[in-house]
Parts: structure tokens; sequence; C-alpha cells
């Protein structure tokens, strides 16, 4: 048993903190934010640059490491609330690319995720789903030697951002779930986009008889939902992580205010009252960071139930933990963390779209609870 | 990184499995199983078997007699014991006075004592808090006073834990009122057989006997049963609570009351229907199982690259702040779970083999009682609210 870091992946620890400390100072974010969805050009293709972009792919298309090199990207994304869709991009899509693509299709898409030309995003979640993977209600319909796609998509996440869309339908012929490729600009597409909270953006789609040539179908028919339950656990996994670094971040922050304010003649740390509060938060930031390890440990574990029960657990302890670690962070700022100028308030906002994020807390622990009763039956 | 245990401790693990499989007697795992009472002896009879076996003293190294575990391993056989309903290792010699003499006794202290708490000839307590020092424990009151070549002892402990049954007592005493209260304190080792010594018991919420009162009336303390330098008592009693909070997560025992409390949801019908039906008491028992392991894979952190002297510093107090409180929230979600059937109040039916009204009694009686006892985990050990003074003050900088 081992929970360190070997010397490869400090070195990708080390090389994506000098590059944001660079690149991605809060002053900088704050300029992103102000561009028109929270995405800067330069800064992806200098995570491109520096080989970030193939984290978890394939060696043989440029990338390299797994689930332990992505939870350490993560964290960094979380510690600087990197704007830029790396976790729809690489984890996500190149996730599900990787593990169902044809050998074309991974030729032509790996690389160029890597090289930072091309930039994804799930188009899986419908009115009405909530958090369950399974209520789709687009069509595909067979066409020729291709499909034809009918219906919504909304909340895509990086939507905005992405050139290249996998969207999930309910495959008639197959009688389940398909994956396909699309490109955003096909006609009979119609996107939406917006801003979230957190200073990224989505969109929402609309397809229209939207034609879809059969060598753009993502993985056996039928099987999506298999594989879209395998890619969210290990984008579960690395939004805990990311959580993680988040926390860490402003819990340091916060702890740099508590000597620093003074009230009542004192710096207000030495307050048992605050004092307490703020070794609670470290006390759950401690906590969720074990289980962002234990995510990242079974995200790829062959066994669907097992995999599910500790990923589930880990987003539930973790959303746990970051409203408990934000809503606290605001309130040991005083007014200030309601204030747009600190990072404070930018920490909170990410850590609450991240719970919001594939299941929040409550959804999570109905899924182990529900494990808990099939097992005692 | 790599979350499995390697093929060596997962042999051990097994080893130690069928090992309390086949020597754990009968009666004191359905004891410990079912929440009955323990008597000495059944403590001490698990203690011998372990002691033939070399594993009386998990923590200790190769040089004192122990099995010179790793973490990982004392981790591993703690779970074991726990899961199997083995009784608890009383904690007082072997994980709390030892330590201490290892590493500040005397030889001759280390030659007498330590053999005799690896076979159990020898049950230590513990005589720390006093009436007017609780929390604020360096204001402790109890003298000893050198004359000639003994200490004369004065004054009173409380919440000494099964000192009715033990041979020896460690004590913090006030040997000097000069400076800073932590500098007057001394730590001595003494005989429960020393004249002027009385145990008074106290009687808890959940009826039981478990903690006592001592009194020290002129109780004469040979010199040599001083532990290190005089005055320098305060020293050694922070290594030994850095120690006493490690073990207290306790994580076994919290396995095993979770699997009790699965089963006892699963069991217990609640309008026609067994409660693990009801969603929101489904919801309960799955944020209880999400936060152990929280704690569990934050002790595996801990232990992982902790060094062989066991001492993991402050963060031991996260452990023992969570360590508490899951163990109060098994407890209360069992009591929860029992519904109306939590009200009987049936000492008798904490003696093995009771049988009696009404029905079901047997198996529950311990439930209630337990949930009022647990209340003592946030207290004792440093209470929690202590343990967040140390994580402020020694881990943040506050």
């Amino acid at each position: 048993m081992d929970f360190e870091l070997d010397t490869d992946q400090l070195l990708l620890q080390e090389t994506l903190q000098r590059l944001l400390a660079r690149d991605y100072t809060f002053e900088r974010r704050r300029e992103i934010v102000k561009s028109p969805w929270g995405f800067s050009e330069e800064f992806w293709r200098s995570l491109a640059e520096q080989g970030v972009l193939g984290v978890g792919l394939p060696e043989d298309h440029g990338g390299f490491g797994g689930p332990v090199e992505v939870m350490v990207v993560m964290e960094q994304i979380g510690r600087s609330l990197v704007l830029e869709p790396f976790l729809s991009t690489v984890v996500l899509g190149g996730g599900l690319v990787r593990d169902a693509g044809t050998p074309e299709q991974q030729s032509d898409i790996l690389p160029a995720i890597v090289s930072g030309d091309c930039r994804m995003a799930l188009a899986h979640h419908e009115p009405g789903a909530r958090y369950s993977l399974d209520h789709v209600r687009t069509i595909a319909r067979r066409r020729g030697d291709g499909f034809e796609l009918h219906g919504r998509k909304t909340i895509v996440l990086d939507g905005a951002v992405a050139n290249l869309l996998v969207v999930s339908a309910w495959d008639e012929a197959a009688n389940g779930l398909s994956l396909f490729l699309l490109d955003p600009g096909t006609p009979g597409v119609e996107r939406v986009r917006y801003r979230t909270h957190d200073g990224r953006s989505a969109a929402d789609l609309k397809l229209e008889g939207v034609v879809v040539p059969a060598q753009r179908l993502l993985g056996p028919p039928g099987e999506g939902l298999t594989l879209l339950e395998r890619a969210v656990d290990q984008a579960v996994a690395a939004l805990c992580a990311e959580a993680v670094g988040a926390m860490e971040a402003l819990n340091e922050t916060t702890l740099e205010y508590l000597k620093s304010r003074r009230q009542f003649g004192q710096p207000i740390g030495r307050f048992q009252a605050l004092q307490h509060r703020m070794a609670d938060m470290y006390v759950m930031a401690t906590q969720a960071r074990s289980m962002s390890l234990l995510a990242t440990g079974r995200c790829t574990d062959p066994d669907a139930v097992t995999r599910r029960r500790a990923v589930s657990a880990a987003k539930a302890f973790v959303g746990k933990a970051a409203r408990f670690v934000g809503q606290q962070a605001v309130q040991l700022h005083g007014g200030m963390g309601i204030s747009a100028e600190l990072s404070v308030g930018h920490y909170f906002k990410r850590l609450t779209m991240i719970e919001m994020t594939f299941g929040d807390t409550s959804h999570h622990v109905a899924v182990v609870g529900d494990a808990i009763a099939a097992e005692a039956h | 990184m790599n979350l499995e245990l390697s093929p060596a401790d997962q042999q051990f693990r097994a080893e130690v499995r069928a090992f309390i499989e086949r020597n754990l007697p009968h009666d004191i795992r359905e004891k410990v199983l079912t929440g009955k009472r323990l008597a000495r002896e059944d403590y001490l009879r698990w203690h011998r078997i372990l002691y033939e076996r070399g594993w009386s003293a998990p923590s200790w190294p190769k040089e004192f007699g122990g099995p010179g575990w790793t973490p990982i391993q004392q981790h591993i056989f703690d779970e074991e014991c726990g899961l199997a309903g083995a009784p608890a290792i009383i904690p007082f010699g072997v994980r709390m006075v030892a330590p201490v003499l290892m590493r500040f006794g005397s030889r001759e202290q280390q030659e007498y004592f330590l053999p005799r708490i690896l076979s159990g000839e020898h049950w230590w307590c513990q005589g720390y808090s006093e009436p007017g020092a609780g929390s604020d424990l360096a204001s402790l009151k109890t003298r000893a006073e050198r004359r000639g070549d003994v200490y004369v002892v004065n004054g009173q402990k409380t919440w000494n834990t099964l000192g009715q049954h033990a041979d020896w007592i460690f004590c913090l005493v006030r040997t000097s009122t000069e400076g800073r209260p932590q500098e007057g304190i001394s730590f001595l080792l003494i005989d429960m057989k020393s004249p002027g010594i009385t145990v008074r018991p106290i009687e808890l919420i959940d009826g039981e006997h478990e903690v006592n009162e001592i009194f020290f009336d002129n109780v004469e303390v040979p010199v040599a049963n001083l532990v290190g330098e005089e005055n320098r008592g305060w020293t050694y009693a922070k290594y030994l609570l850095a120690h006493e909070r490690v073990n207290i997560a306790r994580l076994g025992e919290a396995k095993r009351e979770l699997r009790q409390l699965k089963r006892l949801a699963a069991s217990r019908p609640s309008g026609g229907r067994p409660l693990i039906e009801d969603p929101r008491f489904r919801s309960a028992i799955a944020e209880l199982e999400i936060d152990l392991l929280a704690l569990e894979y934050t002790v595996l952190r801990v232990l992982s690259h902790e060094s062989p002297d066991r001492d993991p510093g402050p963060v031991s107090s996260v452990l023992k702040i969570r360590g508490a409180e899951l163990q109060q929230q098994l407890a209360e979600l069992k009591m929860l779970a029992l519904g109306p059937y939590a009200l009987p109040h049936i000492p008798e039916a904490l003696d093995f083999g009771w049988q009696g009204e009404p029905e079901g009694a047997g198996e529950w009686a311990p439930i209630t009682g337990r949930y009022f006892n647990m209340r003592k985990t946030t207290i004792y050990g440093g209470s929690n609210e202590i343990q967040r003074n140390i994580i402020a003050q020694r881990i943040l900088g506050l």
C-alpha cells in the first residue's frame, strides 16, 4: 500500500505548478473569465506544449500516464481555478475514444487532443434526467449506412468551446444507447451557448434530423450506457481531485486571512470559535484527499459494482466537504468572502458547481444506500 | 500509488484471521459480538492466548518481546481482531505505559515491567484526570513529596478506567509548584496494593461500573518507580497521549458495528417492511459507511508513511476527532434502529446466557446502554475540543 507519487508524477506536478504560477495568476484568470466563453486559446496551447493534454491517453497517440496523472493535473486545475476544458476534452472525450474508438477514430482524434486542436464536450444530459445516466430521449434512427439524430441536450459542459461532441442517443435498432462523434457545425445542430456560475460555459443543443455517418458511431451500438458509466466514474474521480486542490488552496487562503486580519486588537485567528472552525475545515479537506485517492485507485476497476461504490462514496464525501469548506471559508472572511474581488468567492462557486456535476452528495449517498440494501437481500 | 496490500501483507491478514478463527474462545467471542459484560478473566484469557503466539503487544518492537510489525501490519491485526469479535487489548499497559517505559524508563523498569505487561501478569490503569484537572490536565494537584527513598503521594484521581481490575497504576503527580504548571509534574508507577489507596466506583449513565475515583492517602512509592526525571512527566504524558490517539479510531470495531447495524436494519420491521427499505434510514447508514471509509483511508495514509517509533504527530488529532464521532454515530443509529425497543433497561440481560422477557431483549439490551456510554468517546483521550485546539495550534499555527 502506497499513497505517494512517483518521480515522473512529481515532475508533472512541478511542471504544471510552474506553468500556472507564470500564466494563470488570479489576475490573468480574471481576464480569461471576461472572454466570451471563459477560454484562453493561448493557455490551452501552453498546456498542449507541456504535454498535459495527453494525460491518461495511450502512448502511441502521444499520451502518457493514467488515473494518478489525471489526479495530479486535476488537483492543480482546482488550485488555480483553471477554466479550460481539460475534464471534458481529455478525461471524458479522450477517455471514451481511448476505450471505445476504432483505430481510425483514435488516430484521427487522440493526437488532435494532445496537440490542443481538438476540444471536446459530452452532450448527454437531457431535460428531466437530473443525475440519472439512463434517461435519454434523443433518438438515433438508421438511415442508409449511417444515422439520423433527433432530440435535445442540455447543460453540455464546455459545449460552448468544444469543436467535437460525443452525443448519446437511444438507438432504436440496437435497443440501447449508442454514442456518436459529432461536429457541432453539422447541419441540423442548433447550439445555444451560455456561461456558468464558475466562469466556465456550457451549451444546449437541438438536434433535428442530424445526419451522422456510420464511421462516427463511437463504440458498439447499444453499448453506450456501459461506456458512459465507466467514463463518468473516471470523470467523477477527476472532479474529486479538482475539489481537493480547490479546498486545500481555499484553506490556505483562509488561514492566511485569519492570521492577518485584525479585530478587537488582535488577529482574528486568536479566537477559539474561529480556530475550531478552521480545524474542522482542515479535518474535512484531509479526509476528502483520502477519498480522492480512493476514487483514483478504483475508478478503472473492471468490476463495475466495486468501482461505482467507491467512486460514489468519494463523490458523496467530497461534495459534503466541498460545501462545508466553501461555506465556512466565506464566513471566516466576513464581507470580503462574498465580494468578487478575492479568490475566496470564486473557489466557493467552483466547489459548488463541482458538487452539482455528475451527482450531488445526496444522489451518491443514495447510490451507496441502494448497494447496501442490495447486499442485505 | 497503490491501494492494495502487498502480497506479504495479504498473507499476513490471512494468517491473523486463521489464528483468531482457531483460537478465540467461543464464549468470549459471543460476549463481544452481543455486547455482554466481559469479566477480568475474559480479557486475560485472550491476552494469554495471544501471548503464547507472541502477539500480545502488537505495537512493540522485537527487542522488547513484541512481534516487530510494521504500522500497516499492526493495523491489519487490530482490524481482524475487531471484526472477529475479539476483546480489545486493554491499552493501559501495552499501548500506553509500555511505550513510555521503552523510551524514557530505566533499564530496571524495562526489565521488570515490560515482560509482565507482555504476559498479562500486570494489569495497568491510568491516573491522569482529577476532579479539578480534566482538559486542563496540567493543573493537577495530586502531590508526591520526596522523603528519603520514597515519594509520599496524596490526592485524588478520577475517570480511571477498569482500575478495579488493576495491579498497577501510572500516575501524573505534582512534585513542584515552581514555574509553569507543566514543569512540576512527574510520572510515577504505583502498586495498586500499596497501603493508602482506595478505589471507589463511579456509576455511569448506562448503569455500569467502568470507571473509578482513586484516593491516595500517604501512599509510599519507591523512588525507583519514578519514570525518567523528576518534573519532566508532562513530556512523557504528551508522548503517551499521541500513542493513545492513533489507536483511538478503532476501525475494526467500527466496521463490526456497521455490519451489525446493517443486519439490524435489515431484520427490524418498520410498519411491516424492513427498516432498510426506508430511504432516510438507508441513507443514514450509507452516509456513515462513507464517513467510515474516509476515516479508514486517512488512517491508512498516516500509517503508510509513519516512522517506526509511531508518533504520527498532531495529525493523530484528526483521527481522534473522527474516530470518536463515528463510534458515537454508529451507537446512535443502532439505537434508532430499535425504535420503541430502545426503552427497556434490563441490566441482567448483559450477563452471558441470559434468556428472558421481553422477546428479543437479550439481543437488543446492550444497544441503548452503549449509546449512552459512547458519549465518552468525544470526551476522553483529550476531548474533541482539545483536539481542535491542537490542530489549530500545532498544524495550522494559529
